[in-house]
């Protein structure tokens, strides 16, 4: 199947140059601009200059004070607990989150429909509650006997349970959209089950899990609320960056406060280029 | 399929409506706030009490800006303060949040006229914003409305037979105590700690060695007080470290829990402060003049907060410690914050960082 | 049989994970029955911040449903320099702690930043009033609706589009007709998703919102308000009070998808 793009440049070729006339995409070429020009001012308003501003606040006491802020042993600890489980916890969503996904589109079982509400439950609950229940389940008086709670474990729960619908509800709907024909035709040419998902299906989906599994690990370097009551929060053991960085806002260094916010910044700057690269790799490869 | 069938369009649909409602319904009308045209009798009357108290003053809409934990008793004391002569037509706005919080809220703009904070540095740091005045505690009560003091909680019974606060430093005892580093009430508790050794004849060194001891112990640290007597009262820890009104708070809602008044402790002062930006002068001060009277004292006392002014009989007993101990002792918050409290050189940046090495 | 075991695994996940804890949260919201519930949720200021809510999480879904919509077809359907750079981009709102949320709006719309107190002379305030909770509410919740739809619409490809104009249908046409029917379950769980989120948003919402009572207290502010204060049954109220919207709206989605994978 030609992308878009191909035949998009195909046109171009038959009928003039690339930012010249078209027609079909050529009444979408100053669409574009437009469209481009207006997400930026939007995205600026919203999060550029805003986050523009914190990387500014960073750097404004000198570069030296902002390595300083960004290097501090606490930091860094906290650093590395957070993109550590954040990380972990985004490939359990991609592996889990696909295979709910796919049970809850391809398979039917009395209830299906029931399930299916219940996994946007821990995104719609406030954080405070969800780190309030985690911590009673798994806390000092833990009904399931599990003690998990002020460990990094109970961390690595807590962020399970909050970044839970992201794959799930990226892949679904790419799954309803999915036609089946290819997978039949695949099954009668005598491909077997995993064959063909590797095959047919799981090129189809990438795109989607690699959507979700991004969302999952931004959502889980940035979460607070129901981290800060399940962890601990012991500096150098169980303290996650946002609580750090927290502490650094409540104790007027907001400098230090926005150098390691920057940092994970460009920590998921880097996750998210390298996981869009995959994605882009794994298409051409399929 | 048409658009107007379209799930998508009808779900809209459906929600506008049901927001349209929402909103249409409720009351969203406030009370005029009336300038501050004050009259010569309102003037006269501030500076004799007797007489303020039976005149009307103009209506006005103040804004209360406080930390979190006196909100019960604030809720009341507005209640009772607007069923004076004097408050009939006051109105208020309440802002109720962890003290630190608020007080860079007002930094970052949010209008109040009146703001109570649990330790002095939230109030120094309006002052440094010229949004409070620099004599704001320029009273015969150092600008505090309620005091308090650092008390050891322990489960209903001790049954790990906590007698003081050598005990805390004993291996095997966990305490629970908020992050000193995010929590007001946690500094209270750390100059508590220290005070506590200096108070009995022990040096500086000391001192610092007790904390240390003291938090090898701490298994959990967290964001603010209230939050660590929750931790506590779910069962984590053997001893906490609290307000004596948070431990009075939390035994008023049903918390099995018992506190120990230890012989050496800090005396916890809570600040209030009328800001320079406030539209109506006359009605905060009448507030704040209600607020150190007996009636508002009297409610404090019942929500467990000793009282700053004498006279006032609360349901608790409020013991004074032979060893009570203030901040000044210690050289009064700004002091005490830098060496203490720096989140990149200190003391207790210092103590974290070697809890942290010797065991992770 | 791979069909049984992937449901039972699948199903074994979320029960532990998310089945139990939220069973947990219902059995403690109803645990000394319906009346201290009913009454918790008919006490005014807990309705006042349920509108405070419904009317930020309303603006944040609709604009960022918006924007979601006219962002996937941008990064799907067009070219220009940048494309990938942007896509990226879109993400990193949800990276953000929300303490740095709050922190970065304060620092450009706060009453004494630039933009901010520009806005607070011409009488428009942001911060600590409903725009900076709706811009702090759309922050965290950005990419929800690009990420459903954008990758619907590379799957479904250009083909059908493409037919409808050589047959002569303008751009908006093909959009009503072709395109948004293509996309509409991935749009209405990018909605879902977003609202799920808008409606339990704390962190970022707690800095910009300034906490006044009747005014801007959200829902979940009232959580918190309501658990620091040993008012265990108005916060466990509230909070499943939340979920439910949400998930109704995802039943009566669920209840409108035809049974079939079209």
């Amino acid at each position: 199947m030609l992308s878009e793009y191909q035949l998009a440049d195909a046109t171009a070729t038959l009928r003039g140059p690339v930012f010249g006339r078209r027609r079909g995409l050529a009444a979408l070429n100053t669409g574009t601009a437009f469209g481009v020009g207006l997400a930026t001012l939007w995205l600026s308003l919203l999060v550029f200059i805003p986050l523009g501003a914190v990387v500014w606040q960073g750097q404004k006491d000198g570069l030296g004070s902002f390595w300083d802020a960004a290097t501090a042993p606490e930091a860094a600890a906290a650093i590395r607990l957070t993109v550590g489980s954040a990380l972990l916890v985004a490939l359990a969503n991609a592996a889990f989150g696909t295979l709910i996904a796919w049970v809850l589109v391809r398979d039917d079982f009395r209830g299906k429909r029931v399930v299916d509400a219940l996994i946007d439950l821990p995104f719609a609950l406030p954080t405070i509650v969800a780190g309030l229940v985690l911590l009673t389940l798994y806390g000092v008086n833990s009904p399931v006997g599990l003690e998990l709670a002020f460990t990094r474990a109970g961390v690595v729960v807590a962020l399970l349970f909050v970044t839970l619908p992201f794959v799930v509800r990226t892949v679904q709907p790419v799954l309803l959209e999915l036609d089946v024909e290819m997978e039949q035709a695949a099954a009668s040419l005598g491909a077997g089950k995993f064959t063909t998902f590797r095959r047919i299906v799981l090129p189809n989906l990438l795109p989607a899990i690699s959507a979700g599994t991004a969302l999952a690990f931004a959502r889980a370097i940035s979460e607070f609320g129901s981290t800060v009551l399940i962890s601990g929060n012991l500096p150098f053991k169980t303290q996650v960056a946002s609580v750090y960085i927290f502490a650094q806002v409540e104790t007027d260094n907001t400098g230090g406060a926005a150098a390691v916010a920057t940092v994970l910044l460009v920590i998921a700057l880097v996750v998210l280029l390298g996981l869009d690269l995959l994605q882009r790799w794994a298409a051409r490869h399929a | 399929m048409r658009l107007s069938q379209s799930p998508i369009v009808r779900l809209v649909g459906v929600v506008l409506v049901a927001v349209i409602a929402v909103t249409a319904c409720g009351d969203d009308s406030k009370p005029s706030a009336v300038g501050t045209a004050d009259t010569t009798a309102a003037t006269q009357a501030a500076t004799d009490p007797a007489t303020a108290a039976a005149v009307e003053l103009p209506a006005a809409e103040l804004s209360l800006v406080a930390y979190s934990t006196p909100q019960e008793a604030y809720e009341k004391i507005i209640e009772a303060f607007k069923a004076t002569t004097q408050g009939k037509n006051i109105t208020f706005t309440k802002s109720f949040g962890s003290s630190g919080d608020q007080s860079r809220a007002v930094v970052a703009g949010l209008e109040a006229d009146y703001v109570a904070f649990s330790l002095e540095p939230d109030v120094t740091r309006l002052v440094k914003e010229g949004l409070v005045a620099e004599d704001w505690n320029d009273d015969p009560y150092g600008g505090n409305v309620t005091d308090s003091i650092v008390v050891l909680v322990v489960r209903k019974g001790n049954p790990k037979h906590i007698t003081g606060w050598a005990d805390l430093a004993k291996p095997g005892v966990e305490v629970i105590t908020a992050n000193p580093f995010t929590s007001g009430g946690a500094r209270w508790n750390v100059m508590a700690a220290y005070g506590q050794i200096i108070e009995g004849g022990g040096t500086e060194a000391e001192g610092v060695a007790y904390l240390n001891a003291l938090f090898e112990n701490v298994p959990v640290q967290d964001d603010n007080a209230r939050k660590s007597l929750q931790t506590f009262t779910s069962g984590k820890g053997d001893v906490l470290l609290a307000y004596e009104n948070e431990a009075i708070f939390a035994q008023q809602n049903g918390q099995d829990i018992d506190y120990i008044v230890p012989d050496a402790t800090i005396l916890i002062e809570n600040p209030v402060a009328i800001t320079t930006s406030t539209g109506h002068l006359e009605q905060a001060k009448a507030f704040l003049d209600y607020v150190r009277g007996p009636e508002a004292q009297e409610i404090f006392a019942d929500n467990g907060y000793r009282p700053v002014i004498d006279g006032v009989e609360g349901p608790y007993d409020f013991p004074t410690p032979t060893g009570l101990f203030t901040i000044a002792d210690f050289g009064g918050w700004s002091d005490v914050s830098k060496k203490f409290f720096d989140p990149k050189q200190s003391i207790m940046a210092d103590v974290e960082r070697a809890i942290g090495v010797s065991v992770g | 049989m791979p069909r049984y075991t992937l449901r039972v695994v699948g199903l074994a996940y979320l029960t532990l994970l998310v089945g139990v804890p939220v069973g947990l949260i219902f059995w403690r919201t109803f645990e000394n029955g319906i009346g201290p519930v009913v009454d918790s949720l008919t006490d005014s200021s807990v309705l006042h911040a349920f509108r405070v809510t419904a009317i930020v999480a309303f603006w944040a879904v609709l604009l960022n449903t918006v924007f979601g919509v006219g962002v996937a077809i941008l990064l799907v359907r067009h070219r220009f320099p940048g494309r990938r750079l942007l896509s990226v981009l879109i993400d990193l709102p949800i990276a953000v702690s929300p303490v740095v949320v709050g922190l970065a709006l304060i620092l450009v719309y706060g009453r004494f930043a630039p933009i901010g107190g520009f806005l607070d002379d011409h009488g428009i305030k942001v911060i600590f009033a409903y725009p900076g909770m709706v811009l702090a509410t759309m922050f965290v919740s950005l990419p929800l609706v690009v990420r459903e739809v954008a990758p619907v619409l590379e799957e479904i490809g250009i083909e059908q589009e493409q037919a409808a104009w050589t047959l002569g249908a303008n751009r908006l046409q093909t959009f009503r007709r072709v395109t948004l029917p293509a996309i509409r379950w991935a749009l209405a769980y990018g909605i879902v998703l977003t609202l799920a989120r808008s409606l339990g948003e704390y962190g970022a919402v707690a800095v910009v919102s300034g906490r006044l009572i009747d005014k801007t207290q959200t829902a979940t502010l009232v959580v918190e308000e309501r658990f620091q204060n040993f008012d265990q049954t108005t916060a466990y109220a509230v909070s499943v009070t939340l979920a439910i919207v949400a998930i109704m709206i995802l039943i009566v989605i669920n209840v409108l998808r035809p049974e079939e994978p079209s």
